[in-house]
């Protein structure tokens, strides 16, 4: 289900270093020990003055790698570096490609790619339906055969209601997660923002909560009829993050995801028009901040996904209303949580990054990323006190559409280290 | 756990700002901007009485004109009063240009650029095209009309209009009709009304008013009976081009002049009635109420050109260029 970056395997000794590995429980200061790429020693050491630590490295459920058909853009081995030097150690890519990954033929050909050039484990969700135009379901069980970690219509809605409950019932059989970008057509219509005080004084058509709301509503429902599981992509909404809550209470097997970009930003960021700032679904309420906030700290949103949309510079730098949605991510994702919301006490470090590792991974079935004797490193060592300018030239990935370009963000990225090699140190 | 306390101001902004001074929203403007602004467009409305109506000022500087919509009476106001402030001016529309070629904006600012405007004034169907060419060239910016975003130099002419006729602008009370939610003037109007004091009422149909209009400053009536109780009926262009097809805003043209055109019955005798143009008579507006001695439409017009006069002369004056402001003090 993961392909590439295989090879190496590195040995490594961190001495005396914080360990917070919130799966096994542990937050104390260690020597950590790797060789060949498995962790062997975990050894009780003196206390540490160091604003280091290391943790399970992250898992991002959601990443476009644009390849094929835009490699100008990013390609498998732009972005799996970018995914290393923001402490990544798996990445899943969504399908909306050109070509769609719809066909075992166009996956096959992907993997093959990402063997040779992934510097991490890359994994691709392939499409529900046929060149995702909502009408025709894709190969599903030969696709998963041939790797697919998942299926999603992403960048889309899937908006048949009997064509997802026939992928429904089909999951059955081909096995791997169902994930939704819930958009209801008619209501987000051309809306550029969300729809609030702040559209209206701009101008903007409004992309209201409802048109997310009413499909998470319409897809709980289908995967409580069906039985099952369905996973949320990049929710935005207190009504969406409500009705999760809900379903998961009467026993339905849905997840959520929700991006950095969510957690951190409102609608009122929009004043400014700056095209990296436009995204789908777009910034929402204070209302709506903080309701995705609780939801990661109660769990009802087990992960934390970039959506890492690269786009190329003669792209975005147009008025914000041509603008395509979308921005990048990877490189500066566990930076802005810690600065916006575990700085500020906001959210506990241990939460952050259990909901950029194991959160995700369990939602894919990958084995979660753990700090313990005789499991596979995947480890990210990060600073928690070093503090650094968002640059445009700094990037790994293609792009540079990024919502933080000049911030200084508190906590970097150190080291990675991806299935037993280590693949980033700064 | 701390709770999650409200973003800050620095949060919220991205890093690039505009450095240099624009007129690109109302919301930009203070009190006192729009105030300067007003007295300089009155010298210069005394200025155009002369027999001689052009003035030196402007010698030497160059204002561009970039329109990407077709308009009649901003570009040749904008066009006008950088001649009558002795500027060159340059106006390039989008048929006939580079940008029928498919040029980007972005390209089409830099080949501008190279010509050191010093004011580049831009229409565009699309919010967020000033602030394009703000990035991409050193030139002042003047919005004359983003998408349904902002018209500020409207709302500066409507406010000019409303100070001469009415001897003030704080206390009036402003009914503004029609699609608000489509309408870039109507936006910049509320902004630069409720800043300087007056009372707004927007008024059409619920489906063309935007929700949360209010926190511009007004207040919302969804009924045509309350613009009888406003000094001025400020009517909006139904903007038929900007309806998507099958929107459903309104069940049709005929229904909407049926409930919210404005005719001599939905009027007091006294009340002033003023419009942006181009009207579509019989649909917002009825013919007899565009032709009635309380109409400032012309009027409106005419206060475009000196307060576009204004709004050049403050940008270059007041910023990075060096004008000496006695000069105008002399003309006027």
């Amino acid at each position: 289900m993961l392909f590439g970056g295989n090879g190496r395997k590195d040995d490594l000794v961190l001495e005396c270093i914080r360990v917070v590995d919130p799966t096994q429980g542990i937050d104390e200061v260690l020597t950590v020990t790797v060789e060949q790429g498995v962790i062997t020693r975990l050894e009780p050491t003196a206390t540490t003055a160091s604003g280091r630590i290391v943790a399970p490295a992250f898992v991002d459920p959601h990443v476009h790698l644009r390849t094929p058909g835009r490699e100008d853009e990013e390609d498998i081995a732009s972005g799996t570096r970018a995914a290393a030097a923001g402490g990544y150690c798996a990445i899943l890519a969504m399908p909306n490609t050109d070509p769609v990954i719809d066909s075992a033929a166009v996956l096959g050909a992907l993997v093959e790619r990402a063997e040779v050039e992934a510097e991490i484990p890359v994994g691709f969700l392939a499409a529900i339906s046929k060149r995702q135009e909502g009408a025709e379901l894709t190969e599903m069980i030969e696709l998963a055969e041939r790797g697919a970690a998942g299926f999603s219509d992403d960048g889309r809605p899937v908006v048949s209601a009997g064509l997802l409950r026939r992928a429904l019932q089909y999951h059955e059989v081909a096995g791997r997660p169902i994930a939704l970008h819930c958009e209801e057509p008619a209501l987000s219509r051309s809306g550029q923002m969300h729809e609030g005080i702040v559209s209206a004084e701009l101008g903007f058509h409004g992309y209201p909560s409802v048109a997310e709301s009413v499909m998470v509503g319409r897809d709980l429902a289908l995967a409580a009829h069906e039985g099952q599981p369905i996973h949320l992509l990049h929710l935005s909404a207190r009504e969406s993050v409500e009705a999760l809550h809900q379903a998961q209470a009467a026993g339905v097997a849905a997840t959520g995801e929700v991006t950095p970009h969510h957690l951190c930003l409102t609608d009122e960021a929009v004043r400014s028009l700056d095209p990296n700032l436009k995204m789908n679904p777009p910034l929402r309420s204070e209302e709506d901040r903080k309701a995705l906030i609780e939801g990661i700290r109660d769990g009802t949103i087990a992960a934390i996904a970039t959506d890492h949309a690269p786009h190329a510079g003669y792209e975005k730098d147009v008025p914000f209303e041509e603008a395509p949605f979308g921005v990048t991510g990877l490189e500066t994702a566990f930076a802005v949580l810690n600065t916006r919301l575990v700085e500020p006490g906001i959210l506990s470090l241990a939460t952050v990054l259990e909901r950029l590792s194991a959160g995700p991974a369990r939602i894919y079935g990958l084995e979660p990323p753990r700090i313990a004797v005789g499991a596979p490193a995947n480890l990210v060592v990060l600073d928690l006190e070093a503090t650094w300018c968002v640059a445009h030239d700094e990037f790994r990935s293609r792009s540079a559409n990024s919502w933080l370009l000049g911030s200084t963000l508190t906590g970097k990225v150190v080291q990675t280290v991806a299935d037993g090699k280590i693949v980033f140190a700064a | 756990m701390a709770e999650v306390r409200p973003l800050l101001r620095d949060e919220l902004l991205p890093p690039r700002r505009l450095e240099r001074r624009h007129l690109i929203s109302i919301a930009d403007l203070t009190r006192e901007d729009v105030e300067r602004l007003l007295s300089l467009a009155r010298a210069f409305g005394r200025s155009l009485e002369r027999e001689v109506k052009k003035l030196p000022t402007l010698k030497g500087r160059t204002v561009v004109n970039l329109f990407f919509e077709s308009s009649t009476r901003t570009s040749s106001s904008f066009e006008l009063a950088a001649k009558r402030l002795s500027a060159d001016v340059m106006s390039i529309k989008s048929s006939g240009s580079a940008v029928d070629k498919g040029e980007s904006l972005k390209d089409t600012a830099i080949t501008i650029g190279a010509y050191d405007p010093d004011v580049v004034v831009i229409r565009h169907p699309h919010i967020g095209a000033p602030h394009v060419v703000a990035r991409w060239t050193k030139a002042h910016i003047v919005n004359a009309g983003d998408g349904t975003h902002q018209h500020p130099t409207q709302a500066l002419l409507d406010l000019y209009t409303i100070d001469e006729e009415l001897g003030g602008v704080s206390g009036v009370h402003v009914a503004i009709v029609g699609d608000v939610l489509h309408s870039r003037v109507a936006r910049s109007n509320i902004q630069a009304l409720a800043l300087m004091g007056a009372r707004v009422t927007v008024v059409g149909p619920p489906a063309l008013i935007p929700r949360g209009i209010e926190a511009l400053g007004c207040e919302v009536s969804y009924s045509i009976d309350t613009i009888r109780d406003a000094d001025v009926v400020y009517v909006l262009r139904m903007q038929r081009e900007r309806m998507l097809e099958g929107a459903n805003y309104v069940p049709s043209l005929r229904e909407y002049t049926a409930r919210w055109g404005v005719t001599p019955g939905r009027l007091r005798p006294g009340q002033k009635v003023m419009h942006p143009g181009p009207m579509n008579r019989g649909v917002e507006i009825d013919a007899a109420v565009a032709d009635a001695a309380d109409a400032l439409i012309e009027r409106q017009v005419r206060s475009g050109l000196v307060v576009r006069m204004a709004v050049l002369y403050d940008l270059l004056t007041h910023g990075p260029v060096e004008v000496k402001v006695a000069e105008i003090e002399e003309v006027a």
